[in-house]
């Protein structure tokens, strides 16, 4: 089953029109436990999707599939016109246009702020450490961060750690980014630096996948909302019919829990 | 019979000393490397490779030392009509058991690795060597530290079980000055201090490291 693209109105141009995501009928097994049923989702260029749904939908499961990190059984991934094969072919051309930001950070301890986020560029991409370098202050300046740049990971707030794993993210340069609750293990006062954060790459036009559970977010920054149930993607809508007018019981008892 | 001084005493334990050093040294740097190597294939996702090792060092760890010393001694020139020195024979059995321990020591530092180490490299695009190489191991060498120092003390302890194979090191010899001196409580006294001049640093050494590492400092 095909999701509609999010804007048919605003014609944009041609060779933008493919989907950069296109997964079709992905279905995961862990063991006997059918963990994806038939999820199918197209993300166009520039777009952002946010997923939510309950603990344990399997949320995670189907965005970490988009860069190998799990692999699947049945249905078909194709990311920037690459197939991602359930043998896994292609992995390493995709994993260098997908970055990925984790709800646990997991930067690299021993490795200081501005060495975590030069890491991939020199040994993925085979950058000088020049290059690198001058990519990682303008990353990390970007995130606010460029005066803890000797820093280790250890040293900093949680919420300035995400900031280095968007900044670390993105100094691969990818054409997408993937979000995996991206606020969830921070405090409070820290959520909003973070939220910032993403909300400013996704106004500079990166595509986005981002599960999360920050309405205020989901209504300003996405394009439409995946909700995702017991591993099937139960609706698809825009932020507006999403949280006003929902279309099933699901996501009618989903919303008033998480909006009592 | 001549009467034996202290010091002529203590200059050959001291001697014999010398060649516990060296067959530790042996056994660690020998052991170190194909400990390393062993780890290596016991967490590689190849079956067969981690069966193999799995079987080396489940086969090392769980026999005594001395009857792999035995083996190693006697088992080879029944076997395959090899006369090993004693030399050989005792650094060969000491380095296998080294091997297998430290396999095992540093296969579980990479295990206490978070997971989220490997998933964070693997995004990024490195591969598995690269992975291990900048992400992992240099985590894991500072977890096993302490555990790999501690054992270091096993091996020096350890070395004193060449003598029956008749490696001549620090126990052998406390037993043959014990046997012309008639002193054997000053003797094995005297070894037992040397002993414990080599291990006591490396056991303070290795308890100092824990708890400097022990915070994730
Ligand atoms: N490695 C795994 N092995 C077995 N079951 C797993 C594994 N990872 C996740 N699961 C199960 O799959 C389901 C979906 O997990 P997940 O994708 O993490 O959900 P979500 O992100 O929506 O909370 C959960 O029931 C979880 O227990
Ligand atoms: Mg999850």
């Amino acid at each position: 089953m095909h999701q509609p693209a999010a804007t048919t109105a605003t014609s944009p141009p041609i060779q933008d029109a493919a989907p950069i995501i296109q997964v079709q009928d992905l279905e995961k097994w862990y063991g006997k436990f059918h963990v994806l049923k038939g999820c199918s989702l197209s993300v166009n260029r520039g777009e952002v999707v946010v997923i939510m749904g309950p603990s344990g939908s399997g949320k995670s499961t189907f965005i970490r599939t988009f860069n190998a990190l799990e692999t699947y059984q049945k249905g078909r991934i194709e990311i920037d016109g690459i197939h991602l094969t359930p043998k896994m072919k292609n992995v390493d051309a995709i994993r260098r246009e997908v970055g990925m930001v984790f709800q646990q950070f997991n930067l690299f301890p021993h490795l200081s702020v501005v060495d975590n986020v030069m890491l991939a560029p020199m040994d993925v991409r085979g950058w000088k450490k020049e290059k690198a370098k001058a990519i990682a202050a303008e990353l990390l300046e970007r995130v606010g961060i460029l005066d803890q740049a000797q820093k280790y990971p250890g040293q900093l707030s949680w919420g300035q750690q995400q900031r280095v794993a968007i900044a670390r993210a993105l100094a691969m340069q990818p054409k997408i980014m993937l979000f995996d609750e991206p606020t969830s293990a921070l405090d409070p006062e820290m959520v909003r630096e973070v939220l910032d954060a993403i909300r400013s790459l996704a106004e500079s036009g990166m595509t986005m996948v981002c599960v999360t559970h920050e309405v205020g977010f989901a209504r300003e920054v996405a394009d439409r909302i995946v909700f995702m149930a017991d591993g099937l993607i139960v609706e698809t809508a825009t932020p507006e019919e999403f949280f006003t007018n929902p279309k099933s019981d699901r996501t009618q008892q989903f919303l008033a829990q998480i909006l009592h | 019979m001549q009467d034996f001084t202290l010091t002529q005493i203590l200059t050959n334990l001291l001697i014999a000393t010398k060649w516990t050093i060296a067959l530790s040294a042996i056994a660690f740097v020998g052991g170190g490397l194909v400990g390393f190597l062993l780890m290596l294939m016991r967490i590689s996702p190849n079956p067969v490779l981690k069966g193999l090792s799995l079987l080396y060092i489940e086969f090392f760890e769980a026999t005594p030392l001395i009857m792999q010393l035995f083996l190693m001694f006697f088992g080879i020139s029944v076997v395959f009509g090899l006369n090993l020195s004693t030399w050989t024979a005792a650094s060969i059995a000491l380095t296998t058991y080294t091997s297998a321990y430290l396999a095992d020591i540093w296969r579980g530092s990479v295990e206490a690795v978070p997971r989220g180490q490997w998933e964070a490299s693997r995004a990024l695009g490195l591969g598995y060597f690269k992975q291990l190489r900048k992400v992992i191991l240099p985590q894991a060498v500072r977890l096993s530290i302490p555990s790999t120092v501690g054992f270091a003390v096993q091996v020096i302890k350890g070395t004193s079980l060449a003598s029956v194979i008749g490696f001549i090191e620090l126990t052998r010899s406390a037993s043959s000055i014990s046997n012309v001196t008639f002193q054997p409580f000053l003797v094995y006294s005297l070894a037992a201090v040397i002993y414990f001049c080599l291990c006591f640093p490396l056991s303070l050494w290795s308890r100092r490291l824990e708890k400097q590492f022990s915070f994730g400092g």
